[in-house]
């Protein structure tokens, strides 16, 4: 697409084009080349020298049985998140899309967790299930159970995918919204007129209608879950107990900073671009889809 | 509504607010928690407001955390303002006028620079994070407020979001303009900034909360403590030894940091959804 009329001039796009060209270059593309660069690279005990050593760090890393433990956690913690928020916020959803009086003072009190910080909304979420003082943590322990986050793996993983689904369910709330309201009401009634019930309208209409909402939100739950909760893992486990919650994201960050393999978080961070590549690229692909639709 | 309810539309509004109750619920126990000494929140949580508010907050506020020897809050909340704002207004300014230059103009390599923007797209952060944090050290730039909001400014996605807008201004507008001998810079200031104006708005309100929300950055990039944002000042103050966090200072932070963005997104809420949906096409 290109506009007809256009200005003349020399300079002046070079100059408006600039400040984003150089910051995109310092800051974009020379740390990425040196991310890939490093992945190639490894550096002595002392930090004093560095040997080129081709594959050894994608090696040593498909070789450790932590790497696969992390890509693991992530999946399940992505699954968890992902059926969670999407439930619980489409759910929501219909109902406020049932009561049309209100619709738009749920949405309000609905939408703010969105602007909680992922650190801040793991803080909220442990003081609530800190074992000794923590209102629901302290329950589960009076009730017998052997409630401990910060030894207990299943327990810690419960914690991290309530804080995460926690701030995502107003997100995914707010797309459904939409989505259910621009679904014609006629169809609905038709159905209804051929004598379906409810449950059977959800199934055979609106869940099929809702289909491109729901993909593209898988997507971006899955984004959110690799990228944004890095802040919620580091405040309420720091990846603990042993590495239950340490996803790939956290183990790159870890990794380089305080294990100092550079080399190592390179090569990770490198599979990590690809995978958001992958991803990009399938959520574009269905933004084209609907276009065309 | 297709079908006569027999009790009406309480089924719907009943599992409405239990919703809104289980997302309320960690931040009114967070405000709760903030008003209570150390000594009742220690010994287990109430479900009532204390008496301690205005002692904690201004504590909070004015003097820090004392055994955790951190910085106030104030200043925290200082700098996460600077830098929510830095970002948000650099990230207009700089993808503002590189999408005028991409969409109004011809000139060579013009394609190129818009690929070298676009596939930025696919690049956060996070995975090139120790490379950043050593070209962000080369430059003399930790602890600065440069260091912590200049390598964030670069967006594509505001970019795309301005040459799409610009594609819907219609032609004849700069014809009229070219007519009236107006240049390009007065287009831009007459007529494109003005028809801009709900988008920049709705840009703002996504941007800000993107930038005071901001983690592993400004974790990496402070060594300081008078440099540290607000959401890393909070994580501070849980690191010290678990059984030495002032829980009910930690949740006050808690409470001043969320305020912020939160209340962006309540009071400007029609143009936060206009801004969440174009980001995300």
């Amino acid at each position: 697409m290109q506009k007809r009329s256009i200005f003349g001039g020399r300079l002046l796009p070079y100059a408006l084009l600039a400040p984003q060209l150089a910051v995109t270059l310092v800051f974009f593309y020379w740390p990425a080349s040196q991310a890939v660069w490093q992945s190639f690279l490894l550096e002595d005990a002392f930090g004093l020298g560095s040997d080129f050593v081709w594959f050894e760090n994608y090696q040593a890393l498909l070789s450790q049985p932590d790497y696969y433990q992390s890509a693991v956690v992530t999946l399940l913690f992505s699954l968890a998140v992902a059926l969670l928020s999407l439930g619980v916020a489409l759910l929501l959803a219909s109902q406020a899309d049932k009561s049309l009086r209100g619709a738009t003072t749920y949405r309000t009190l609905l939408i703010w967790p969105y602007a909680v910080a992922p650190a801040v909304a793991g803080v909220l979420w442990i003081f609530i299930f800190q074992p000794s003082l923590g209102i629901i943590g302290q329950a589960l322990r009076r009730n017998g159970v052997d409630w401990n986050p910060l030894l207990n793996a299943h327990h810690a993983m419960l914690l991290i995918v309530l804080a995460a689904s926690w701030k995502q369910i107003s997100y995914n709330f707010l797309f459904f919204l939409a989505g259910l309201q621009s679904i014609p009401k006629s169809v609905i009634e038709a159905a209804a007129i051929d004598g379906a019930r409810p449950a059977r309208r959800f199934w055979t209409i609106v869940f099929p209608l809702l289909s491109p909402t729901i993909f593209f939100l898988i997507v971006v739950n899955i984004v959110y879950v690799f990228f944004e909760t890095l802040g919620i893992i580091d405040t309420m486990t720091g990846g603990g107990p042993g590495k239950a919650t340490q996803t790939l994201v956290y183990k790159a960050f870890a990794d380089g900073r305080l294990g100092g393999d550079l080399g190592g978080s390179a090569a990770q961070s490198v599979i990590l671009m690809i995978i958001v590549i992958a991803l990009t690229a399938v959520q574009f692909r269905y933004v084209e889809r609907r276009v065309t639709y | 509504m297709v079908e006569r309810r027999r009790f009406g539309n309480l089924l719907p509004h009943a599992i409405l607010w239990l919703g809104i109750a289980v997302v309320v619920f960690p931040v009114y126990l967070a405000v709760v928690g903030s008003t209570h000494d150390a000594a009742t929140v220690a010994n287990g949580m109430r479900l009532t407001p204390g008496a301690y508010t205005l002692e904690n907050y201004y504590r909070t506020l004015f003097e820090g955390a004392s055994r955790t020897a951190s910085q106030p809050v104030a200043t925290m909340l200082f700098n996460s303002f600077v830098v929510a704002m830095a970002i948000a207004v650099g990230k207009i300014a700089i993808s503002i006028i590189s999408a005028f230059a991409i969409v109004y103009f011809r000139f060579p390599f013009r394609m190129t620079a818009f690929w070298v923007i676009f596939v930025t797209l696919m690049l956060p952060v996070e995975v090139r994070i120790y490379p950043t944090y050593k070209i962000v050290s080369d430059l003399g730039l930790l602890d600065t407020y440069t260091g912590l909001t200049l390598p964030l400014i670069a967006s594509a996605t505001a970019t795309l979001l301005f040459r799409q807008f610009f594609m819907t201004i219609p032609d004849e507008l700069v014809e009229a303009s070219k007519i009236d001998g107006a240049g390009p810079i007065r287009f831009f200031k007459d007529t494109v900034l003005p028809l801009a104006r709900t988008n920049i708005a709705a840009l703002f309100v996504i941007l800000f909360i993107y930038g005071w929300n901001q983690y592993l950055w400004p974790l990496l990039i402070t060594t300081r403590d008078d440099m540290q944002t607000i959401v890393i000042g909070i994580k501070k103050m849980m690191v010290v030894t678990d059984g030495f966090t002032e829980w009910q200072l930690a949740m006050a932070t808690a409470v001043l940091a969320m305020l912020p963005p939160v209340l962006v997104v309540v009071l400007m809420q029609r143009l936060f959804v206009k801004g969440l949906v174009e980001t995300e096409k």
